[in-house]
């Protein structure tokens, strides 16, 4: 009998959202749709404001990573203001952003995602998250919980404001690093790193085999990437070009400044959400699971795929053995995760080389800033993707026009399709439960808790 | 007997959830106290059923209930009705639930102009309509809590400070009253003030206040008023450093920008302040905007769209 399934909310992830499922008369899948519920206005209400309050009134965007709205805000003001920020402020900012990626990364696998794995999706689902992780696996759980602190707390202490972040300005950043606070982070940092490299063989102990035993193929779709790479074709969380990659695995690349030529938005009636599609492809917008046209992904994989190679060494050896084994551009879902616990690596090894970077402890961190009317593009990787700040600045330096592109938004596509994947392999002849169901929110856990 | 702790989280951004994670090890103590009930960010628990477009919400029992975020659509609004009915006590928790917050800046505009405007920026395909299927009803404005639920306590703070978090709970799970003072960031400032100040026009934020080492044992800064920058230090509550610490942007040379909403609950940071900036000879005319003034706590009427201006049917 033809019935909707709702899966309300979806559960684990940032933000709000629900997955409803239309069976057919056979109780097989007709149709799904992941609503986005939410709709705040950011884009309008900013409208009239001086620019140099943006980078702080836009990091409420998302809780989860307010440093790289802060930041991405922050170098879309510079460029309206037409200021070149010293080393040490761009060192700083990137430093800063490059440690709230670390600390998210582990929230992402350990605190929202990793429950399914480590738990399984068929167990209890009272016990089926980081409080279940904590009884069940108390020494793991206390080591992550310590180390996501202590990530956080290099943040808190030296920027004194870590959700929703003030540190970074326009022109630069609030105040230069000293000898100790330099000391000091790199002894956490190299902690971190240790961490890092123990979760990652941790995981790929217990946990990625997991994916082709337990959860073969949930959610696959074959799409585009987008990441940023810099000009040598390595990952750049900070600054860089965009690349943009057909499922084939060609690419093209441009300045963040040109992303109009390259992408453009879609609304569809049952999200709040934009989706995002790659216009330059010229094939247009479609959602069809056989045969879609213009999707393309963002986050951990995608960055890892665009990119030629990762400029750490620990990670690059990394990156060499999972091409090796998944080819590139690597499809399949699920290891979004192990490209997230890769990306850890990376980041702890990038944080220590811009420690160990002589200019970083450059007491000038800061240029003058005039406000004046221009247009400035700021992109950062934020954890769930290219994330796009576009703003518009009058005479005063007032804020006449803002486009955004948030991260997680070039996945709200392919989050659908892989959704709508998993629901058509798992639900068959009306015969579902809380397990499957479970699995189909994990399709969704693997892009944006 | 541990007390039972659920959260919801309305019309917000999800970094009051995140600041409870942000206790770190005084995390593992309240777990010991706390048994969390519903908590979607973090575990596994559902609203319950949908039925044609009209929803039944079912939610466990607790004995507290944390709401984040403001009211902005018709399932938040539902969503806070249940919490009310299935938690003895409800704290209203950060600032959006209890002035706005950062979203009811939108409370300048009808929902058509920010509808209008999302849906139709630079890159975006054109539309004949906008989402209506599935997703939720938007209400005429970002209400706080407490305009439309009985709230027991507010916790303020864009987040809120992980000490008050923790303090509120254990003195919840004490049957002890717990409440933050009514303090202004001013009264508990280390800055150093003259009095009246030589200040007739305010700056932008253009530049960093000057901060200055006044020997080898002491740091310190002149009032950043009296430096002639806007700072809302006189019309917010004190509070955003916790338990240990100082105002946390003003301690970092930022001037504060209002995050723990007014001093009283009820005061309007925009009016106050420019009253405050008035007595003081301050010519407010030079200020490029004041909307900004009321950026954390526009709920609760005090922003509104120009009169005159009405949504189209």
């Amino acid at each position: 009998m033809a019935k909707i399934i709702n899966i309300q909310p979806i559960t684990r992830i940032e933000g709000h959202a629900s997955i409803h499922i239309q069976l057919n008369d056979q109780g097989n899948v007709q149709e799904t749709k992941v609503a986005f519920k939410s709709l705040r206005g950011f884009e309008k209400f900013v409208e009239g404001k001086p620019a140099e309050e943006l980078p702080r009134i836009v990091s409420r965007i998302c809780g989860i990573c307010p440093w790289m709205h802060h930041i991405a805000s922050n170098k879309a003001v510079d460029a309206c203001f037409k200021v070149t920020v010293p080393p040490a402020g761009n060192l700083l900012r990137e430093l800063m952003l490059t440690i709230s990626h670390i600390e998210d990364k582990l929230l992402h696998f350990f605190f929202l995602a990793g429950a399914d794995f480590f738990m399984g999706p068929e167990c209890d689902y009272s016990v089926r998250n980081i409080l279940g992780l904590v009884k069940a696996n108390p020494e793991l759980a206390g080591k992550v919980i310590k180390m996501r602190h202590k990530a956080k707390m290099i943040l808190d202490r030296f920027s004194k404001k870590t959700i929703h972040p003030i540190a970074g300005v326009p022109g630069g950043f609030i105040k230069p690093l000293s000898i100790e606070d330099r000391k000091t982070f790199l002894d956490n940092l190299t902690e971190l790193l240790d961490f890092a490299l123990f979760a990652l063989g941790y995981a790929k102990k217990e946990v990625f085999p997991k994916f082709e035993e337990s959860y073969p193929g949930l959610g696959e779709i074959t799409t585009g990437f987008i990441g940023m790479v810099d000009n040598k074709g390595a990952l750049n969380l900070y600054d860089g070009n965009i690349r943009l990659m057909k499922p084939d695995g060609s690419y093209k690349e441009f300045c963040p400044d040109e992303y109009l030529d390259h992408l453009a938005e879609k609304v569809v009636p049952f999200s709040y959400g934009k989706f995002p599609y790659a216009k330059s492809w010229g094939e247009g917008f479609s959602m069809d699971l056989d045969a879609p046209k213009g999707i393309y992904r963002s986050n951990t994989l995608a960055r890892i795929n665009v990119a030629d190679k990762l400029a750490t060494p620990r990670a690059q050896a990394e990156l060499e053995e999972f091409r090796d084994k998944y080819g590139r551009p690597a499809q399949s879902t699920l290891l979004y995760h192990y490209a997230r616990l890769i990306e850890e690596v990376y980041t702890c090894e990038r944080a220590i080389e811009i420690l160990k970077d002589p200019r970083i402890i450059n007491p000038k961190v800061r240029t003058k800033v005039e406000p004046c009317a221009g247009r400035g593009v700021g992109c950062v990787e934020a954890p769930r993707g290219t994330l796009i700040h576009d703003y518009s600045t009058d005479e005063n330096g007032l804020i006449t026009r803002v486009n955004l592109i948030v991260g997680t938004t070039h996945n709200l596509a392919p989050i659908n399709l892989s959704v709508d994947r998993a629901a058509r392999d798992l639900i068959k002849n009306g015969i579902y439960d809380d397990t499957i169901l479970n699995k189909i929110e994990m399709a969704v856990r693997a892009y944006d808790p | 007997m541990p007390i039972k702790l659920a959260g919801e989280s309305l019309n917000a951004c999800s970094g009051c959830e995140i600041s409870i994670l942000d206790m770190g090890d005084k995390l593992l103590t309240l777990l010991e106290f706390v048994s969390i009930v519903h908590l979607p960010l973090l575990m596994d628990s559902k609203h319950g059923v949908r039925k044609n477009n009209s929803q039944t919400i079912k939610l466990p029992k607790a004995d507290v209930g944390l709401i984040s975020g403001n009211i902005k659509t018709k399932e938040n609004l539902e969503l806070a009705c249940a919490m009310r009915d299935s938690c003895d006590l409800i704290i209203a928790f950060g600032t959006c639930a209890t002035h706005g917050g950062i979203p009811a800046l939108a409370n300048s505009y009808h929902n058509d102009d920010i509808l209008g405007h999302c849906f139709n920026t630079l890159g975006t395909d054109k539309v004949d309509s906008f989402p209506s299927d599935i997703v939720p009803e938007l209400m005429d404005a970002c209400y706080a809590l407490d305009e439309h639920i009985r709230v027991d306590f507010s916790l303020p703070g864009c987040p809120p400070h992980p000490d008050h978090i923790f303090r509120a709970l254990q003195s919840i799970e004490k049957n002890e009253s717990f409440s933050l003072p009514e303090k202004s960031v001013c009264d508990n400032c280390p800055a150093s003030r003259d009095g009246k100040g030589q200040v007739k026009v305010l700056k932008r934020a253009l530049e960093l206040p000057q901060w200055r080492v006044y020997d080898d044992t002491k740091e310190g800064f002149e009032c950043f008023l009296e430096q002639g920058f806007l700072c809302m230090g006189p019309v917010t509550r004190d509070g955003c450093g916790g338990d240990t610490e100082q105002a946390r942007c003003i301690m970092a040379q930022m001037p504060c920008r209002g995050c723990y909403g007014p001093v009283k609950n009820g005061g309007n940071q925009r009016l106050a302040m420019l009253n405050a900036l008035v007595s003081n000879g301050i010519d407010i005319s030079s200020l490029p905007e004041t909307v900004s003034m009321l950026r954390f706590s526009g709920g609760h009427g005090f922003l509104h769209p120009l009169p005159g201006t009405k949504e189209s049917e």
